[in-house]
């Protein structure tokens, strides 16, 4: 894939309804040590800002896309567009590097 | 054992300048190297254990590990390395697996694939495993079995990384480069998409403890390296979805020093098969520098005071020309092991470093090695065969 996440990223074609579920091999926790979040997965550690931990706390293997980002709107009382659009920039990035897949 | 890149890259998460972002991770232990055992089915000629490999009777015990382990944990590590040696060996792996599951810690096996039951991986899976590593010595069977020095050991790694894949596990290819096997690099990559890996690692042999003793059989021109990490390269571009690809890369032709272990006692720790722990895995070939034990002390403890760790700690021990570089907190001076291989001085500039006096002497010794045409191994052995089994 050759566009930027903001362009024509996966994310952008895939339905609301889509439940967006951590692989096998990606987990994603507390770090006591140094405080905040880290996603752990092959070979490496991503520490994701207070914005990403929000959307990452939400995906718990059961909750749509829709439902999240509906819930990240009502939660910071924003536009649902914008929230929508970043939403699917950020799983679009980690679903390009497989730490984040999509199901039904 | 292959390890090269036991420290993983900290990354960012890939966003747009005003979506939501990552910053790096503090200076801190975030990975563990537990090297179980030395014993191993394998006799890789560029095996990165000692020379002189420690026997079963040193090992560690269970509780021993378990108690590493959760240290660990609590003083900030996030993933842990369980590797040998083929880590397998262990009649215990399952319970330190599950002790990494308890205290939170990603688990990565890194196996040789050799030895191992179907059985006794879905023991693994079930017990919380993460992550499995295998090596491949070549792309196909004639390469792999006389690289590791052991019959059928191609088929039997393509049987177990199907098992992998059928267990659901995430799979990685580790590949170690030389002159027997540089040619294949592309094979290499199709190997790792047939059998449905998510990741390879192309490491170029690093040349420490066997593969120093091997280096004029392994040793690959700088001809054949350029057409290696440009093939790489070119993949990693074609193949970004399917594929991550991470590549090790060559120092001796190199220009700038590798970040050894992202800078000496900074991200990492390396455990022995019998508890001491250092600060790379090649460290004990520096003379001089005093390892302290887990059978003796707390994983913290030795993190912030053993003095190995402390040895080269930060930038304080450089000379020039490191110690007034631009790329001093970038290279970390580069690899203090290499510095002694071939410098003399443990605190000396990586050769590596086209900074280094010594640069082009480096650079010519490899040379001459990839000139030594059809050398023979030296395959990696204990001094005298031991006389316990391998498992």
């Amino acid at each position: 894939m050759t566009q930027s996440p903001l362009g024509e990223a996966p994310s952008s074609h895939v339905p609301d309804s889509a439940v967006p579920r951590l692989p096998r091999g990606v987990r994603f926790r507390r770090d006591e040590a140094r405080g905040g979040w880290v996603l752990l997965a092959p070979e490496r550690i991503l520490q994701p800002d207070p914005v990403a931990v929000e959307i990452l706390t939400r995906i718990d293997g059961a909750a749509t896309l829709g439902a999240i980002v509906d819930s990240l709107s009502v939660a910071f009382n924003a536009d649902r567009a914008r929230i929508d659009a970043d939403v699917r920039a950020f799983l679009g990035g980690l679903v390009e590097k497989g730490f984040v897949e999509f199901g039904p | 054992m292959t390890i090269h890149t036991p420290v993983p890259p900290v990354e960012t998460i890939p966003a747009e300048a005003t979506g939501p972002a990552v910053r790096a991770v503090s200076p801190a232990p975030i990975g563990m190297l537990a090297e179980l055992t030395h014993r191993c089915p394998l006799r890789c000629p560029y095996c990165s254990n000692p020379v002189d490999l420690e026997r079963r009777s040193a090992e560690l015990d269970t509780a021993t590990w378990v108690r590493v382990l959760h240290e660990a944990s609590a003083l900030g590590v996030l993933q842990v390395h369980l590797s040998g040696g083929e880590p397998t060996a262990r009649r215990d792996i399952a319970e330190i697996v599950r002790a990494c599951a308890e205290t939170g810690l990603y688990s990565n096996l890194i196996t040789a694939g050799i030895g191992v039951t179907r059985e006794r991986l879905e023991g693994l899976a079930d017990a919380g495993l993460d992550h499995v590593q295998l090596s491949f010595q070549g792309a196909d069977a004639a390469t792999t079995d006389r690289v590791a020095g052991l019959p059928r050991a191609h088929e039997r790694k393509l049987e177990l990384a199907a098992w992998v894949r059928a267990l659901g596990l995430p799979l990685t290819v580790n590949v170690v480069v030389h002159r027997a096997n540089i040619v294949q690099v592309p094979l290499f990559l199709e190997l790792a998409l047939d059998l449905g890996a998510k990741r390879i690692e192309i490491a170029h042999a690093q040349y420490y403890g066997w593969a120093l003793r091997n280096r004029s059989a392994l040793m690959p021109t700088r001809e054949q390296v350029g057409v290696a990490i440009a093939t790489v390269e070119a993949a990693r571009e074609r193949l970004r979805n399917r594929i991550v690809i991470d590549a090790v890369l060559p120092d001796y032709y190199a220009r700038y020093p590798k970040p050894c272990m992202q800078g000496w006692g900074r991200q990492s720790l390396n455990v022995t098969p019998s508890g001491r722990v250092l600060p790379c895995h090649a460290a004990e070939t520096i003379p001089g520098l005093q390892f302290w034990n887990v059978r003796d002390r707390s994983v913290a403890d030795i993190w912030r005071d053993s003095p190995a760790f402390n040895a080269y700690r930060g930038t304080d021990w450089m000379q020039e020309p490191c110690r007034s570089c631009a790329r001093r907190e970038r290279d970390w001076g580069g690899c203090r092991c290499q510095a002694l291989a071939i410098a003399g001085d443990a605190a000396a500039t990586d050769p590596a470093c086209h900074l280094s006096p010594l640069h082009a002497r480096m650079g010519a010794l490899a040379d001459a090695d990839a000139g030594t045409d059809g050398a023979a191994y030296d395959y990696r052995r204990y001094a005298t065969e031991p006389a316990e089994p391998l498992s």
